[in-house]
């Protein structure tokens, strides 16, 4: 089946990343084909490379780039999402003129026509948030 | 000049969305961005209906006033989703009737469904997007 996901949450706070990105690894595991992840509301916080966390508790960002580069998983970003809560890559912050980017290697910015888009290719549209 | 996120629609078949509101206006980002995503979504010229839920009902209530809050009173919006062929707004009649509330007190023309009728809504859908 093809899956497309959409995270609303960002990490940490909500489990809502943890179970998305334990959903599709189990969904690839199954030989699923997981069209898109879209990051949508607080779900864009989990697109910055900048969280450092305990080095005993699981890093999310890492993860998400890791599964992106394994097993070549489209992350778009919402970019009004993103720009409300300062997450940017290099041409939006230069746009924008801001003195630095923060997005994540795996990790693109587009606009909410990819989760239409999404919704329309997949199968199945999973959400996952509050 | 076209912005770069306002060129990715795509053509194809029409399908169902439905995006359910289920938060109050205020307090959170949700029914706010909700919005967006149906303002953006307008432009795919899918088959789109909304759905008001729980606290989501008094995102439609009339005479927000959100001046003591800081914050910009988007209710109007949804009167102008007409303007986009977003015309089908269900509210769930339980939902209307713990809060105290009619449809005289709502902003735009809605359809009343019970809880039930909600169900088969959502059923009929090939899209549900949760807000």
């Amino acid at each position: 089946m093809k899956l497309a996901v959409m995270v609303n949450e960002g990490p940490y706070q909500h489990q809502s990343a943890d179970s998305a990105l334990q959903f599709v690894r189990a969904a690839l595991s199954k030989g699923h084909e997981i069209f898109r992840v879209f990051f949508y509301h607080d779900g864009v916080n989990n697109s910055t490379r900048f969280p450092v966390p305990p080095q005993d508790d699981r890093n999310i960002v890492d993860s998400w780039s890791k599964l992106a580069a394994e097993h070549n998983i489209d992350l778009v970003v919402c970019i009004a999402a993103a720009q409300r809560r300062g997450i940017l890559d290099a041409d939006e912050a230069k746009r924008q003129g801001k003195d630095g980017n923060n997005i994540a290697p795996g990790f693109r910015i587009s606009g909410l026509g990819q989760l239409i888009e999404a919704g329309i290719q997949a199968d199945r549209l999973v959400v996952f948030g509050d | 000049m076209a912005e770069p996120w306002e060129d990715d629609e795509v053509e194809g078949p029409v399908f169902k969305f439905l995006y359910v509101n289920r938060k109050a206006p205020y307090g959170t980002i949700y029914a706010l961005e909700s919005l967006e995503v149906v303002l953006i979504a307008a432009a795919f010229e899918q088959d789109v209906s909304l759905a008001f839920v729980d606290d989501g009902v008094y995102q439609i209530k009339k005479g927000q006033d959100t001046a003591g809050i800081g914050m910009k009173n988007f209710s109007p919006t949804y009167r102008a989703l007409e303007g986009y062929d977003v015309e089908k707004l269900y509210v769930e009649k339980e939902a209307l009737e713990e809060r105290g509330l009619t449809t005289d007190d709502l902003i735009v023309p809605v359809e009343v469904v019970s809880r039930a009728e909600m169900a088969d809504l959502m059923d009929e859908q090939d899209v549900i997007l949760s807000f």
